[in-house]
């Protein structure tokens, strides 16, 4: 799963308040190597565009979860695809 | 890009690993790669709607149409299905033929309501068509493929809904058009097929939007 993928996603757990289940946060071994926001002017840092790219489209999660910001809820990332899948009684 | 030519395509395609055993009730068989290149191959050669675009594949299976559209110079390519096995060869195609642009998500789509709306440039997919005990999805899919797409939809539904997906089309206010009738081989990949292969008529349909 790229972090363009997990941009897409939104945790359906039902009962969230509208948009409360985005984004999803990712759970890994390590840490990012981003900073939280970027910084201003970050159009023109070649360094940090560099390092967006990479982590936008070359870095694939294998392994974690997603939690849901609203419910806790974890939705795990197996071989590299997430689950996003209910079970019965939740749906 | 180098030009790739319908038969080179066609002939990729048939290294696609499919099922290996279908799931009936999610009416699970592979598009064949015939039909999968023709459509891609229009898309993209008189819409140009898949190189360099982000596309979504919907009940993609083990992924035929996404694995075609990487092929063929897509920017990125995102695959949803509900079936983990699927998705399991899914991931090995990816591997085999060494695509870094393509993911893959879990999920029901049914359940995705509009979280996802105008996040992809193309929707390409062949949707369930609702014979098993799920009358009606073709057209839950056709709506939310149409939500997340901010330029079109290509899918292939049969033509006997042709009628009711206009009626759909004109309510959404959508414009839909019939690109081809197709004749769908189906060999017998569930047990209980009697005939070698059912003839059923899909037809590819594209959507525009608004």
């Amino acid at each position: 799963m790229k972090l363009l993928t997990h941009n897409l996603l939104s945790s359906h757990v039902p009962g969230l308040r509208p948009g409360a289940g985005f984004p999803l946060r990712i759970e890994l071994g390590h840490p990012s190597e981003l900073p939280p926001e970027p910084s201003p002017g970050y159009e023109a840092d070649e360094e940090f565009l560099r390092r967006l790219h990479h982590v936008l489209l070359e870095v694939e999660v294998l392994e974690g979860s997603l939690q849901c910001p609203d419910s806790g809820r974890r939705f795990p990332i197996s071989r590299g695809v997430p689950n996003l899948l209910l079970s019965e009684d939740e749906a | 890009m180098k030009k790739l030519k319908l038969k080179e395509l066609e002939s990729c395609l048939q290294q696609v690993d499919t099922f290996e055993s279908p799931k009936l009730l999610l009416e699970q068989y592979p598009t064949r790669p015939h039909i999968a290149a023709c459509m891609l191959y229009t898309i993209h050669n008189t819409f140009d709607d898949i190189e360099n675009k982000t596309i979504a594949d919907l009940g993609c299976g083990c992924g035929m149409l996404s694995i075609g559209s990487a092929m063929l110079g897509a920017g990125f390519c995102v695959g949803f299905d509900i079936d983990a096995d699927a998705l399991e060869i899914f991931n090995s195609n990816i591997e085999d033929f060494e695509l870094t642009n393509v993911n893959m998500v879990q999920c029901d789509i049914c359940s995705l309501s509009d979280s996802m709306s105008d996040t992809f440039d193309t929707v390409i997919m062949n949707p369930p068509f609702g014979t098993k005990h799920n009358k009606g999805i073709d057209m839950i899919f056709l709506k939310t493929a149409l939500q997340m797409a901010k330029t079109a939809v290509y899918s292939l539904h049969k033509t006997s809904t042709r009628q009711h997906i206009q009626k759909k089309a004109a309510e959404w206010e959508v414009k839909m058009e019939v690109l081809a009738e197709l004749r769908f081989d189906l060999p017998a990949s569930y047990k209980f097929h009697k005939k070698k292969s059912v003839s059923i008529k899909p037809n590819i349909t594209e959507k525009m939007l608004r």
